[in-house]
């Protein structure tokens, strides 16, 4: 029996399409209505509610716990001071990647990680290594994660909270809601204005029941994660198990990537100027001076009137509704040579609002330019047919809104 | 010469055709100016904020026919374009019945067979064939139509294109348009459905912004023109635009002005001015003259021919054409400001009924009685309403838990037997109030705000004759060879320069920029030869 979240009570009521799916061995909805377009709009145009529970929760802590983290993580944990978060990720010794995830300093020496896979032992076994006094903790049950994102995000959580206003994007403060101790950080997978909240597992239904009432008016909307997954490709945001796997399982390198493949190089920005002697460091070093990416990830955005044309000449409409895929796509190189492999788009959706099929996709590095011309391979009618596309810049979507500050009246 | 200002071109007529058009001219390179009679942009398609917080969306209020050519070209998503697809429809009967639809086929299956399994199969074939007809239609839609008494070897060759095109569509979709084209809403449902509930949610559509029943031939077409749009490649969807329709025509704005466009508000423009055949500008109503050789009108073809210009300096048969033309509105609007959503028996706290079109008319007979008052020149007793609740979809459009309610209203005769627009606006309200207390008792508990929307209002207010609210009726006479007159269907009229965009050219009205585009394909053509 899959487990369910501490929202489940909540959730359940709320799913009313009766659609479950599995994410980490929790129950989830992948949509909660008929309408997965309502569902995306409402992170789009209004306010989403998703639970993200499934994510694996650890806290670090004790007297190395900064020297652990700049151990074990790729990123340079001194650019996470206390009341800030981290998108980061971290590798193994070849330098391939094993995880990313978001860290966040919730108090002075006090570290909390979200993650999509276990790596309890995995961090124990590094700080073993190395000899840190660091106690790290699963604490993946002790609390529910609730992501509200949308251009009405803080207009619902200025009600629960004074606390969250003066957070900057990528800022995490401790408060209470309803009173109940809650941490919120201004982040997200939307790419929008948005909070996630970690809620001690006894009060999620409370603090639940508060968010939605809070949001009622501004049409607060739970969402499941296929919505979220639509919302993620518009701003540029990958997923490990489509866009990534984990070295850790993989069989053979054809399977890995490296954080540089991943287009996460801006990571590494400040390497000359620190010693740390992170995990992959060697080999990340030498990627990056001897230029041996394998890949680069970049965005596609599908020319619609090409995709239009392959569909319209099989004489069907082309499919714009409600799109999703994490199956692989090939890409080609546009040239004299049909059929002439250069790689492929690990996700894809027809964004509504940018009214643009988009794909996120590896490409060798001499046709990762913007604007470079690509083919994707789709499928029209149950045949292979190339489609025009070009190399555009991550994030498609990238609203001010999401980092701009947030005043005391708000917006509504 | 005069001291005049000199432009490229000059767009009379801010609305979203003239926006349209102005946008792809200025893109063009041409030293743009679009003229407004009002003090906003956006003709039929605003947004007022009525009331604080509430935001109305006065005339027209969704959207589905926007040609996606024209989203790409002038780049209207990152102007902020963005409309929310509407995600259910309501259709509640006075006796407790109702029909609610959604994004999921089979639910709606059940929720029609409910009422007649029979109808809920024929909603599929209905729906299938209507679908594959829009896709066969929509090249016409997105070209400058063939003009049918040109000797020109392209026109020639043009209407055997189109006579080509419609001997090659598949037997069944060809068949469909014919019965589109010959037969009522009514008659053509009668076919399909047995249930009252159902049919009469499909005929409304037959009658929107029309002078005509669902009985009556010329509801085919109109309910098919109602289909053309989409949503997501999705036949038939509609959507409200973030902030109302205006927020629409505020991005068209945008844009134009990232093309180095300029607006002049509060500019009417009086007339055309032309010399030996050819435009070379325009003078406003407070006497300023503007010098252009390119002049285009985006109001309706009764204006841009009888009006701007002196019609007998126009061929006879031109003018006659444009004397005959169909306005004869018969819509009118009533928005309310609301304290909180309207109640349907049995549905208590259920905002989910509200994120769509709700359609009141339950009935075919409903609908007849409604037209009856219309032909005997009366507000209809009891009218078809469509209403919209903007607010539910975009949080935006009123105060936190408050509501905006839209209700487009048939029929409401331009042409009164008796009485006068201004005498009857509070019948009119209160109509249309009672109505829809009729289906959600206690509503009119809930009106902070009414604002009423009379034919002559939209007439007046926005220079539609006769408060037609596509520029001219959507019938067969006056559609594609002959929008607005056979001969002049291709924006150009018989002055050189002067061009026309509105809707009352092809592909005709409701938010399509198609016209705006097309004369914009058509004017640039002619400059460049």
């Amino acid at each position: 029996m899959p487990l369910t979240t501490p929202f489940h009570p909540r959730v359940e009521a709320e799913n009313q399409a009766g659609l479950w799916k599995h994410w980490a061995g929790y129950l989830v909805p992948p949509q909660y209505q008929y309408s997965l377009t309502a569902e995306y709009y409402a992170i789009r145009n209004s306010v989403s509610l998703l639970d993200s529970t499934p994510l694996f929760k650890y806290k670090v802590t004790g007297s190395d716990a900064v020297r652990f983290l700049s151990r074990v993580l790729a990123r340079d944990i001194a650019g996470c001071p206390p009341g800030r978060a981290q998108y980061t990720c971290w590798c193994d010794e070849r330098g391939f990647v094993l995880q990313d995830g978001v860290i966040m300093q919730v108090a002075e020496g006090e570290y909390w990680l979200t993650a999509a896979e276990p790596t309890l032992r995995y961090f124990r076994v590094v700080a073993r290594d190395m000899g840190a006094d660091v106690e790290i903790e699963d604490v993946s049950r002790a609390f529910g994660i609730l992501a509200l994102q949308g251009p009405h995000a803080h207009s619902v959580i200025r009600q629960l909270t004074d606390d969250a206003t003066p957070l900057r994007y990528f800022s995490v403060v401790r408060t209470e809601i309803e009173g109940c101790p809650v941490v919120v950080s201004r982040t997200g997978y939307t790419g929008d204005l948005g909070y996630e909240l970690w809620i001690p597992a006894q009060d999620a239904c409370t603090v639940w029941d508060a968010v939605m009432d809070a949001g009622r008016g501004h049409n607060i909307t739970p969402i499941g994660t296929t919505a979220l997954k639509m919302a993620r490709i518009e701003a540029g945001l990958l997923l490990m198990g489509a866009d990534f796997h984990s070295s850790r399982f993989a069989w053979v390198d054809e399977q890995r990537e490296t954080p540089v493949e991943l287009g996460w190089s801006w990571m590494f920005r400040t390497l000359a100027d620190d010693d740390r002697d992170f995990v992959g460091r060697t080999a990340i070093e030498s990627e990056l001076q001897e230029r041996t990416s394998r890949w680069t990830t970049v965005g596609l955005a599908v020319d619609w009137h090409d995709y239009e044309r392959v569909y319209t000449d099989a004489g069907v409409v082309p499919p714009r509704h409600e799109v999703y895929s994490e199956s692989t796509m090939s890409v080609y190189r546009r040239g004299t040579a049909e059929w002439d492999y250069a790689g492929y788009a690990s996700s894809f959706t027809a964004s509504s609002l940018l009214r643009l099929p988009l794909a996120i996709a590896k490409l060798p590095l001499d046709l990762a330019e913007p604007g470079t011309e690509v083919d994707l391979e789709v499928t029209v009618i149950r045949r292979p047919q190339n489609v025009l596309a070009r190399v555009g810049r991550m994030p498609f979507f990238n609203p001010a809104l999401k980092t701009a500050p947030m005043a005391e009246e708000g917006r509504s | 010469m005069s001291d005049a200002q000199r432009y490229d071109a000059i767009v009379i007529g801010a609305g979203h055709n003239g926006l349209v058009n102005a946008c792809y001219l200025a893109k063009a390179g041409l030293n743009t100016l679009l003229l407004e009679r009002r003090h906003l942009v956006g003709g039929a398609t605003i947004t007022e904020e009525v009331v604080p917080g509430f935001k109305f969306t006065t005339f027209s209020y969704a959207i589905s026919l926007m040609r996606p050519e024209i989203v790409h070209d002038l780049e209207l998503v990152k102007h902020g374009m963005m409309v929310l697809p509407l995600v259910n429809t309501f259709q509640p009967g006075l006796d407790g019945e109702y029909l609610l639809l959604g994004a999921d086929a089979d639910a709606n299956y059940h929720e029609i067979a409910r009422h007649s399994p029979a109808d809920a199969e024929a909603a599929r074939d209905l729906d299938h064939i209507i679908a594959r007809l829009v896709r066969a239609l929509k090249p016409w839609m997105d070209r400058i139509p063939p003009n049918s008494l040109s000797d020109d070897p392209a026109e020639i060759a043009a209407m055997a294109e189109l006579k080509g095109w419609f001997e090659e569509l598949e037997p069944e979709v060809r068949t469909m348009f014919e019965t589109f084209r010959t037969k009522s809403a009514a008659d053509i449902l009668d076919e399909y459905f047995e249930n009252d509930l159902v049919k009469s949610l499909y005929a409304s559509s037959g009658i929107i912004g029309s002078r005509c029943s669902v009985r009556d031939r010329e509801s085919g077409l109109v309910w098919l023109f109602h289909k053309l749009g989409e949503y997501d490649g999705e036949p038939g969807h509609w959507g409200f635009h973030k902030g109302g329709n205006g927020g629409f025509t505020q991005v068209l704005a945008r844009a134009y002005e990232s093309f180095g466009g300029t607006i002049r508000l509060n500019a009417g423009a009086a007339r055309v001015r032309y010399e030996d055949g050819r435009a070379t500008g325009v003078q406003l109503e407070d006497g300023t003259v503007l010098d252009s050789d390119l002049v285009v009108s985006a109001l309706d073809p009764r204006q841009t021919f009888l009006r701007l210009v002196d019609p007998d300096d126009l061929p006879g048969d031109l003018v006659g054409h444009i004397r005959d033309f169909k306005f004869q509105g018969t819509a009118a609007k009533v928005n309310f400001a609301l304290s909180d959503l309207p109640t349907f028996p049995g549905f208590e706290g259920r905002e989910d009924i509200f994120m769509g079109f709700t359609n009141l008319g339950p009935s075919i007979d409903y609908l007849m009685e409604a037209w009856a008052d219309c032909e005997a020149g009366r507000i209809s007793r009891r009218p078809f309403l469509d209403c919209s609740v903007q607010s539910t979809l975009d949080p935006d459009m009123a105060p936190p838990g408050k509501h905006v309610m839209s209700c487009f209203v048939m029929y409401a005769p331009y042409h009164l037997a008796e009485g006068d627009w201004e005498a009857e606006r509070d019948n009119l309200g209160n109509t249309v109030e009672h109505t829809i207390e009729e289906f959600f008792p206690g509503f009119s508990d809930l009106i902070l705000h009414r604002e009423v929307v009379t034919p002559l209002d939209i007439e007046r207010l926005i220079g539609l004759s006769e408060g037609n609210i596509f520029a001219g009726e959507l019938f067969e006479d006056q559609l594609f060879l002959n929008r607005p007159a056979p001969g002049w269907n291709q924006y150009r009229t018989p002055i050189s320069g002067y061009y026309q965009c509105g809707s009352g050219t092809h592909p005709g009205g409701c938010v399509s920029g198609g016209p705006g585009w097309l004369a914009a394909r058509q004017i640039l053509g002619d400059q460049a030869s």
